[in-house]
């Protein structure tokens, strides 16, 4: 064990000082403000660049990304992120160019996107795709909300969606934002979900049923195909929660098992960067019947001209501004040309090896609820731990910050005890996974008290959440109100960028 | 990629096939239809092709703006938010081995407090428009009211985003009017729409139109039983008040125009900040100050109860993942800038409209300005001809916008919105007068 991250006392960059050493053109005569909007105060600070480039630095030395390390976040798919992606997305054709001109000045951009959708529809098996919603659980809502205005516009009046109770929490939460009640169906003793409750909650009010295939417990539901006919012949819709897309590219498609409507996660199964939480984009796929009510503007080809088409009358209308985002989309459609058809079935020949491959490596020592074949994840529970030596889930995840890899996800699916969530994806080598698992191990035989101590090696130790939540302190202008009786001691030695004593700002034994 | 072997040997299958046999015969597919895969240099050449078709502002005069603008980004922003220690992350759930970009994003809420006012700031959320969406839908959570008062004035994305956003909480929204004249809204049919449902009322400062509307500082004086939402450009508060000064309870607005490029429309930066004390029905992610086991100063996310991953169908919203880059590039762009910088930026950008403003006035057949008031970095013009051929006419001499209004505000459709930043050089003022004076 020898990783070691970067430790700084780092003040705020708003506790700094200095001065600006930015030049802008001069102003060339005064303006005029209305006298009741003119600001007075602005308590920001003048910083010479390099200052704040050093602190940034330093920042971002304290955080851990895929290009740290392993990243086995389940249900995150955080695989490689190409550079060439980005080296595409940062030009200026990209970056440089507004979304509100004229369209004969952005047919590059047009036909990308134009040209993307349809890859999507050849990877999922749909006949239409929109590209903009801007992450995945946005792409959620935009198919709740496409599934209301086609019931609608069918004069059906349905007002429940079924989502399993191993599903997403977006799922959901964006059923909900579109106006849905949410009925929620149990997962049976294969792992899938429950066919028998599923018949039973499927009524003629049943709007769609939210599902991913294979689920949050790696698992293929078997029996798709019935559960597809039940919905369908209620007259409900099946809509494709495309999380967990990475396992099955090229094996079947969404179109194959018959759903109605998909989304794709495209900073998950096509590579491009999360960003520390975002951005995404979360396209919706959907077939034939459907695609009168994707929103607009759709773009359309005419012979070699592309163009904006907003005369969509049954459209939902727009979920974001604009066409989605276009950055993140460039990276999709590039890696998507790197692979081709061949290579984004291998990704997922991989993806489901390299899961595979792990969880046997880990069998003997964890316990694995569900005995079937995993697709691209998996789910340990760490509850023989935790009931044999007090060792929780969280504190495993802790202890194995300390080996230089990204915890895995934890507590989720709520149906597995003290779950450990485990997606190793396809560009990582067997190594690479020996590693993680001899790392596993190691911590489950360990000392427990090291574990609940853990993690030992990281920037901060482990960190009090509760105190968070309790004193709430949003932003630096909240401190100061916090402190308001103590302003001074805010300001005091607030040169340079390290401050020894930064924590006394929150009184430790508050 | 070849599969390695010694894995399918420790698995006891002959072929990566096997671990596909859950998958049912009827729904299982021969391959994708799509050609094979590419070096990485035919990927660069082929993309870069295609793009470069694309008419760029950084080659040419670009007037556009409309809630998206061309603004100066320091190149250390770029080379902050490119370090893949921040872009290659996920989402900070570890927050032992995430300090960097948990605070990051702290001090970009910081940021935004100041700017707004507003104590408690989110992490961010996709645009502009989503956080007006789910202003409103925090509106009805606070107050348990039904309608929701927006400007005639508005962009059509955000008027067609709120319409989507508002299904679930089935918030009725009303739009009140704006003076011809002088853009700013009309206080008379605000009135006459303020009523015991009105949970909260939407203004922009500047509007869609460029105008610092003075009667913004009335409404809360005014309606003080409704939530006062207020949509900023961030920049304009360099020399703007800050929203909470004059009674927002929620602030929210487009942050693009803080070190992000403009990237067509995305990704963007949604800002949303609110008093402390509505803080528990805010959407999205929170980073909170607290401490580690050892007492040293810390951060973590917090507030998680009202998130989907916990509170699933009762949760805020169902935002999962945001903008969280483009909100570090704010925080790195808005240290660079500081006071100064802002205050300056802020004076330029009015200056460099009214410079352009000014041109446009001396060309012949152009009413201009098309309404009279204090104009932020934008403003209208009364065009001779239909906006969108005019539009179509200078791309093809070279120069990006301005914007037809038709799609926006149709009471406006012979008028187009005309944006300049600092980036705006008297060179390209000189180019869009000539242009437009070639048109008649």
């Amino acid at each position: 064990m020898t990783y070691h991250q970067a430790s700084y006392d780092l003040r705020l960059i708003q506790e700094m000082r200095g001065e600006s050493d930015l030049v802008l053109p001069p102003l060339k005569r005064e303006i005029e403000v209305p006298p009741n909007l003119l600001r007075t105060e602005l308590d920001i600070p003048d910083l010479p660049e390099n200052e704040v480039v050093r602190h940034y630095t330093d920042l971002s030395q304290m955080n851990f990304g895929l290009d740290n390390g392993f990243y086995p976040l389940g249900s995150c798919t955080m695989k490689y992120n190409p550079k060439y992606a980005d080296l595409l997305a940062s030009l200026p054709s990209v970056g440089e160019v507004h979304p509100l001109e004229d369209e004969e000045g952005v047919q590059g951009s047009l036909q990308l996107l134009y040209e993307l959708e349809r890859s999507l529809c050849a990877i999922a098996g749909m006949d239409a795709v929109s590209l903009q919603p801007a992450a995945g659980a946005q792409g959620e809502f935009t198919g709740m909300l496409i599934a209301r205005a086609f019931h609608e516009a069918n004069g059906e009046d349905r007002r429940e969606v079924i989502v399993p109770d191993s599903a997403h929490g977006t799922n959901p939460a964006s059923a909900a934002m579109a106006g849905f009640d949410v009925i929620v169906v149990p997962t049976g003793p294969n792992g899938g979900v429950d066919t028998e409750a599923l018949k039973a909650a499927v009524t003629e009010r049943t709007a769609a049923l939210m599902i991913t295939n294979p689920n949050t417990l790696g698992i293929f539901e078997e029996e798709i195909v019935t559960i597809g006919r039940t919905v369908h012949d209620a007259g409900g819709l099946m809509y494709y929660d495309g999380a967990n897309l990475n396992a099955v590219m090229g094996r079947t498609s969404p179109g194959a098992m018959d759903f109605d409507i998909v989304h794709f996660n495209l900073h998950k199964t096509f590579a491009t960067p999360h960003g520390g939480g975002g951005p995404g984009a979360g396209p919706v796929g959907v077939r034939k019947r459907l695609e009168p009510f994707l929103p607009v503007p759709r773009v359309v080809r005419e012979e070699e001209r592309f163009f904006l088409d907003w005369d969509r009358p049954q459209s939902i209308g727009k979920v974001r501004s604009f066409y989605g985002n276009f950055a993140v989309l460039v990276r999709a459609y590039a890696y998507i040309l790197k692979q081709g058809g061949n290579g984004l079935r291998e990704v997922s020949d991989r993806a489901v090896l390299n899961s595979n491959y792990l969880r046997s490596r880990l069998t003997p020592a964890f316990d694995m609820p569900f005995k079937q074949l995993r697709k691209h994840e998996f789910v340990l529970s760490a509850k023989k731990l935790k009931d044999e030596k007090g060792v929780r889930a969280l504190d495993v995840a802790k202890r194995l910050l300390d080996h230089g890899v990204m915890a895995p996800t934890v507590y989720f699916p709520a149906l597995v005890d003290e779950a450990l969530m485990i997606e190793p994806t396809e560009t990582e080598s067997k190594e690479t996974l020996d590693r993680f698992a001899e790392a596993l191990i190691s911590v489950a035989k360990e000392d427990p008290q090291t574990v609940k101590d853990a993690p030992h090696s990281t920037s901060v130790r482990r960190v009090d959440e509760v105190h968070a939540a309790k004193e709430l302190v949003l932003s630096y202008l909240g401190l100061k109100r916090k402190l308001s009786g103590n302003l001074a001691g805010l300001r005091t030695n607030a040169t340079g960028r390290k401050c020894e004593s930064c924590s006394l700002l929150l009184d430790p034994k508050g | 990629m070849a599969v390695d072997e010694r894995m399918l040997k420790e698995l006891g299958v002959l072929s990566v096939d096997e671990l596909f046999s859950d998958i049912p015969a009827s729904v299982r597919i021969a391959g994708i239809p799509l050609p094979n895969g590419m070096s990485e240099m035919e990927v660069v050449r082929t993309v870069r092709s295609l793009l470069d078709r694309n008419v760029t502002a950084a080659d040419h005069p670009c007037f556009l703006g409309g809630g998206v603008y061309h603004h100066f980004i320091p190149a250390a922003v770029s080379a902050i938010v490119s370090r893949s220690e921040f872009q290659t992350s996920y989402t900070p759930y570890q927050a032992e081995i995430s300090q960097g970009m948990l605070q990051a994003l702290f001090e970009y809420q910081s940021y935004i407090a100041e700017l707004t006012g507003m104590e408690a700031v989110n992490s961010s959320n996709y645009d502009a428009s989503t956080a007006l969406g789910e202003a409103a839908n925090m509106c009805a959570r606070i107050n348990e009211r039904s309608k929701f008062l927006v400007p005639e004035v508005l962009s059509a994305g955000k008027r067609g985003v709120l319409h989507n956003y508002v299904r679930g909480t089935g918030m009725q929204v009303v739009e009140y009017g704006f003076d011809p004249l002088t853009g700013e809204l009309d206080m008379e049919d605000l009135r006459s729409k303020v009523d015991g449902d009105v949970s909260g009322i939407y203004v922009e400062v500047p509007n869609f139109l460029g105008v610092i509307d003075r009667n913004a500082t009335e409404i809360k004086k005014e309606f003080p039983d409704a939530l006062l939402v207020v949509g900023v450009d961030p920049i304009s508060l360099g020399i703007l008040k800050a929203p909470g000064d004059y009674g927002a309870d929620i602030v929210i607005g487009e942050g693009q125009s803080l070190g992000s490029p403009m990237n067509f429309g995305g990704p963007l930066l949604g800002m949303f900040g609110c008093r402390q004390e509505h803080v528990r029905k805010m959407p999205g992610r929170v980073i909170g100050m607290t401490r580690d086991l050892a007492g040293r100063r810390a951060f973590a996310m917090t507030l998680q109860t009202r998130e989907q991953h916990i509170r699933r169908e009762k949760a805020t919203s169902n935002i999962c993942t945001n903008e969280a880059l483009m909100a570090v590039a704010a925080a790195v762009y808005l240290g660079i800038v500081g006071r100064t910088g802002l205050r300056s930026l802020a004076k330029l950008n009015m200056e460099r409209a009214r410079a352009t403003m000014d041109a446009l006035c001396q060309v012949k057949g152009f009413e201009c300005p098309a309404l009279s008031s204090f104009h932020f970095n934008e403003f209208t013009v009364r065009t001779p001809i239909r906006p969108e051929k005019l539009s179509r006419v200078l791309m093809r001499k070279g120069i990006v916008g301005g914007l037809p209004l038709a799609r926006h505000v149709p009471s406006m459709g012979d008028c187009m919105l005309f944006a300049a930043t600092e980036m705006t050089t008297d060179e390209d003022i000189g180019k869009l007068v000539s242009a437009l004076e070639g048109v008649l």
